[in-house]
């Protein structure tokens, strides 16, 4: 492990680190109020390490919940983290003894930035994310225990301060967008969660909108691909010149395409 | 509620939450090659998610009442836009978060 990639891990965690410090403290103080203090923030954050779940644990152990009615909350709350296993499941292929703990530690936050899969120059990709998702965890862990302690003698107005997580993904939002070549799942999942939060309401609309994305991608995903084939046809010069043997683009089928389309998408995504 | 009660609620969340993590790597990560179809979703659905959660994270705002979701309107289109800007993610987090600070403690009351 060389001092360049832990300073390149650093440095890319940043935003987490804000969000989550100010977050996770935010959670310790909402917790030590509600009566439990340090040891259950510190086993929440370690054992459950999901955001707006152990928010919701406080006021579910403060109403005497039943564990039945945990366990949907938690369902329904988290059901998104199957999305995240979906799209990683090539990335983290071959991680060894690191996969179990990158599996458990895949968050929000944590996806936004291990989601591209550029990861820094010359490293191990596998110890870049596990390096990556152990760091946001330990920036979780120190930001709620800190609230648990420290946070009744907090004074200065911090209301507004968790609009860091909104703000980070919509960074990463922008940042993706400036990236794609192609728009359309962006447009798609940001309708698609509209419509559905229109029609079910602020607390059932998940489910639904991660069930049309799939539904939508899957059903576009002809369009999707010939779009994809038409535009690396359109870059096939400059993906040669830069040394490519990319195959004829052939005018036949979809599935023939795909490859080379892929492969010189990713070219391009490392020269950017 | 009793301790022992409270460990099984957070026992609970964990095991669901572990469980919904786990689940597609336990479906799909067993095969040595991946279908087709898992490696373009890994593709697309990237972008998808961070929309939905874009959209997620501004579930709260009252379109119809006061304040119409302004405060977030604004300080998501000041992120955006510092983003476009600069392409510095810490510098668009921290200007668009005391962006939306300002607009809730002092314009928005």
């Amino acid at each position: 492990m060389t001092r360049n990639l832990l300073r390149q891990v650093v440095i890319r965690t940043l935003p987490v680190m804000t969000g989550y410090l100010v977050l996770g403290f935010g959670f310790g103080i909402l917790s030590e109020n509600a009566g439990y203090g340090f040891w259950w923030v510190l086993g929440m954050s370690v054992f459950i390490y999901a955001g707006s779940m152990q928010y919701l644990m406080v006021s579910l152990l403060a109403s005497g919940a039943s564990v039945i009615s945990t366990a949907l909350a938690a369902l329904m709350v988290n059901a998104r983290h199957l999305f995240y296993g979906i799209s990683m499941i090539d990335k983290y292929k071959g991680a060894g003894a690191k996969k179990p703990y990158l599996v458990f530690a895949l968050t929000d936050e944590t996806y936004s930035l291990v989601c591209h899969g550029d990861t820094p120059e010359g490293a191990d990709p596998h110890l870049y994310y596990f390096l990556v998702s152990l760091f946001n965890q330990i920036y979780w862990i120190i930001g709620s225990a800190l609230g648990a302690v420290v946070g009744s003698a907090v004074t200065f107005n911090s209301a507004g301060i968790d609009f860091a997580m909104t703000a980070l993904f919509v960074t990463v939002f922008v940042e993706q967008w400036v990236t794609a070549k192609d728009h359309v799942p962006a447009v798609a999942g940001v309708c698609i969660t509209v419509v559905c939060l229109a029609l079910f309401g602020g607390d059932l609309f998940l489910i639904p909108s991660m069930i049309l994305i799939l539904a939508g991608l899957s059903l576009g995903r002809p369009a999707l691909e010939r779009r994809e084939a038409a535009d690396a046809g359109k870059h096939d010069t400059d993906a040669q010149a830069a040394g490519a043997a990319l195959p004829p683009q052939a005018s036949g089928s979809v599935q023939s395409e795909r490859p080379a389309a892929s492969d010189s998408n990713e070219r391009r995504f490392r020269h950017d | 509620m009793t301790d022992t009660r409270a460990i099984s609620l957070i026992a609970a969340a964990a095991i669901v939450t572990a469980l919904l993590r786990f689940l597609p790597f336990l479906l799909l990560g067993g095969r040595r090659k991946t279908p087709e179809y898992i490696t373009y979703l890994g593709k697309v659905l990237p972008y998808a998610i961070i929309g939905m959660l874009v959209v997620y994270c501004l579930r709260g705002i009252t379109p119809l009442a006061w304040p119409y979701g302004l405060p977030e309107l604004i300080a998501v289109a000041a992120t955006a836009a510092l983003h476009l800007w600069r392409r510095n993610t810490l510098l668009s987090i921290a200007g668009g978060t005391v962006c939306y600070m300002i607009l809730v403690q002092f314009i928005f009351r």
